[in-house]
């Protein structure tokens, strides 16, 4: 068991013939993830060799789905069509879209949100602006580097994408059921809520971590959560602290507006629900291995 | 990125919002000439208002009426060049002065918990809008839009209705709420505010100021380029942005160099923590230098970095996942050829951390390298320590 990814999982590569999607296709099979197919409507019908795997393309996610039985779609294609390229995920109700890409003006991705809203949610839309998830040994859908760890026992949430790297590499003896990076833009679809909620149901996972960062509410909003839903351990880092008003740090959303979005308000706000929260990245997973 | 008060009322006006007239002027006498041609037109009387990315220019003398043209050049001498927190005046906005019957509040922007977009309307007009929350909850309506509907004709009308605005308002305010929202669509805005929002003597619904923030990621469909000030800014973080760096200017000693925002932003805290016992150092700057790690993004990292005449050393914090470190050492070291070669000053001791994919390979290079800047440390707490004693010294 594990959230949203497994082994059964048929993972589809919309932007699989561009060079990210290249790049990363090649490294997701190495990792032994199930890649069905890729999608570009002008190389429909041809073949990528990736190592002697030859992977179809097809001319659609709903294509895709028909011809493969697909259930994710990672997504690699540049900014300007990525609004499209999840519309169309959504309009194949394919049941997970894993958004990679970076720099996606926000009017577009509030716009593929209210799109699949008004389609009944049946997509779970992770991203954009993320690395991807990861379930150990078993598939990985995105970026995520497949070799810091094992399967184990540790589910981990995060806003960033170098900090999940960190994290699973501290704690790489103990290992993890599923790793996600919901991603560091304003607007997002899968949040930590969702995978709180999902590794609280999770047999197989027995302690949380959860990595925050600078601005909107998102940990606060966890932190209530987290009070009434989750019985399991939750331990807690957040980036950030040192950050000034007023200045985007890397990530879009990553910016303290007047008193809102800091890393105190956020650290205080999960202390008080009872989440452990490190210092620093290595406290943080000093305070996880406490509890093995 | 946000957008002045003269450019945000450009914005409104070419989407059909009403602004008073106005002209923007960087010199007292231009301030002149504009007033000359309103008097001229029959509009004797203006207001010039200083030209700031910031809140609270009206309390900081910041906007001034004029009687006339010779008033209005003597306000913008005392108004250009003012410092209003922090902020240098380098321009004033002279406008039409307008009769203000009653003052409202109006606002689009971002609504990040509920992932879409948020309108905020009040008839208590003209004061920060925190402030009317705080004390009179009931005159702000928060009113959440739905981005694939938008704000047409009976969303805008109900939102009107929602901020209590009068009857002899709620017309042309409704006008305006459904062409702001297409002036944040179409230029990609996640903040829209006009306060105030007034009504005229002669009945007419008028954005009085306006503020707007403009998406950067939307930069491959809008003009942004256009509407950035020469001025703006710290020297260093446009010169980084020039070179294509996602660069911060910070006011400590430790030079920051990492992969990934979210561990950068780490760095800087760890940094600051190891300060706490090393007189209070503090990060220099943010400076993420991305997945990729290459000798070029380093080299211009580092003469970045170096170039910045606060910081006393440097740390280069560097978690392989994609990359692998030994590409990481390799472009430290090419980056510090290359620099030494151009003649730069690379003496300022630099800390580097590598982990991850291929640290022991990476590790490697550096010390066969063996540069007499350069010193290893394996952890990342470690490694903030040490630059952070470094900077105190």
């Amino acid at each position: 068991m594990a959230i949203f990814l497994n082994k059964d999982s048929k993972v589809l590569v919309q932007g699989m013939t561009g060079s990210e999607g290249t790049k990363h296709t090649r490294r997701m099979l190495a990792s032994g993830t199930n890649i069905v197919g890729g999608v570009n409507p002008r190389k429909a019908g041809t073949n990528v060799d990736f190592d002697g795997n030859e992977i179809p393309v097809f001319g659609s996610v709903a294509e895709g789905m028909e011809a493969t039985g697909a259930d994710v779609t990672v997504i690699f294609v540049p900014p300007k069509f990525t609004k499209s390229a999840v519309i169309e995920a959504i309009d194949a109700e394919i049941g997970l879209a894993v958004v990679i890409t970076e720099g996606i003006p926000v009017h577009d991705t509030a716009a593929f949100w209210a799109y699949a809203g008004s389609k009944g949610n049946k997509t779970r839309i992770i991203g954009p602006n993320c690395p991807g998830l990861i379930t150990p040994g078993e598939s990985n859908a995105g970026i995520i580097p497949a070799n810091i760890t094992k399967p184990g026992r540790i589910g981990l949430v995060s806003k960033s994408g170098t900090l999940t790297y960190q994290m699973m590499y501290e704690l790489r003896d103990i290992g993890f059921s599923s790793a996600v990076g919901i991603g560091g833009d304003p607007i997002i679809g899968t949040t930590h809520i969702d995978a709180l909620k999902a590794f609280q149901d999770d047999p197989d996972t027995d302690v949380i971590v959860m990595i925050g960062e600078i601005g909107g509410d998102a940990e606060e909003r966890a932190a209530d959560f987290i009070k009434d839903n989750v019985t399991k351990p939750v331990v807690g880092y957040v980036a950030g602290f040192t950050a000034p008003e007023g200045k985007t740090m890397g990530h879009a959303g990553a910016i303290v507006s007047g008193s809102s979005g800091t890393a105190s308000a956020k650290k205080e706000a999960l202390e008080a629900v009872g989440v452990k929260v490190g210092k620093t990245p290595s406290e943080a997973a000093q305070l996880v291995r406490d509890q093995f | 990125m946000d957008l002045f008060e003269y450019q945000a009322k450009e914005l409104f006006a070419e989407y059909g919002v009403p602004v008073p007239q106005g002209k923007v002027a960087s010199t007292a006498a231009e301030a002149r000439a504009i007033a000359e041609e309103f008097a001229a037109a029959g509009k004797t009387r203006v207001v010039v208002k200083a030209q700031v990315k910031t809140g609270g220019r009206g309390k900081a003398g910041g906007v001034k009426v004029a009687d006339d043209a010779e008033d209005a050049q003597a306000k913008a001498e005392q108004i250009l060049g003012m410092d209003i927190k922090g902020h240098t005046v380098h321009r004033v906005l002279v406008e039409e002065a307008s009769e203000i019957e009653e003052e409202y509040y109006f606002s689009f922007l971002l609504d990040r918990a509920n992932r879409t977009f948020l309108s905020i309307c009040s008839a208590e007009g003209g004061m920060e809008i925190e402030e009317v929350a705080e004390t009179n909850p009931d005159a702000v309506a928060k009113i959440s839009i739905d981005a694939l509907k938008g704000a047409p004709a009976d969303v805008a009308a109900e939102i009107v209705k929602s901020g209590k605005l009068p009857e002899a308002a709620a017309q042309g305010a409704a006008e305006v709420v459904t062409k702001l929202w297409d002036a944040f669509v179409g230029k990609d805005a996640t903040l829209a505010e006009v306060n105030p929002l007034i009504l005229t003597k002669d009945g007419r619904v008028v954005a009085l100021d306006g503020k707007v923030t403009l998406d950067e990621n939307a930069e491959f469909r809008q003009d942004l380029e256009s509407l950035a000030a020469p001025e703006e800014g710290d020297p260093l973080e446009v010169k980084a942005k020039a070179k294509g760096l996602n660069y911060v200017k910070l006011d400590g000693q430790v030079g920051i160099i990492g992969n990934g925002a979210g561990l950068v932003m780490s760095t800087l805290d760890v940094v600051a923590y190891a300060g706490e016992s090393h007189g209070g150092v503090k990060p220099a700057n943010f400076l993420d230098i991305g997945g990729g790690a290459s000798a070029e993004v380093m080299a211009n990292g580092l003469e970045i970095i170096l170039g910045d005449t606060d910081v006393k050393s440097v740390f280069v914090n560097v978690f392989g996942g994609i990359t692998a470190c030994d590409a990481v050492a390799n472009g430290i070291v090419q980056a510090l050829e290359m620099l030494e070669q151009r003649g730069d000053d690379v003496s300022k001791p630099l800390v580097v951390r590598l982990d991850g994919n291929n640290a022991e390979l990476g590790r490697e290079i550096l010390t066969e390298r063996a540069h007499p800047a350069v010193r290893q440390v394996d952890t990342m707490d470690g490694a903030a320590a040490q630059a952070a004693e470094l900077a105190a010294k």
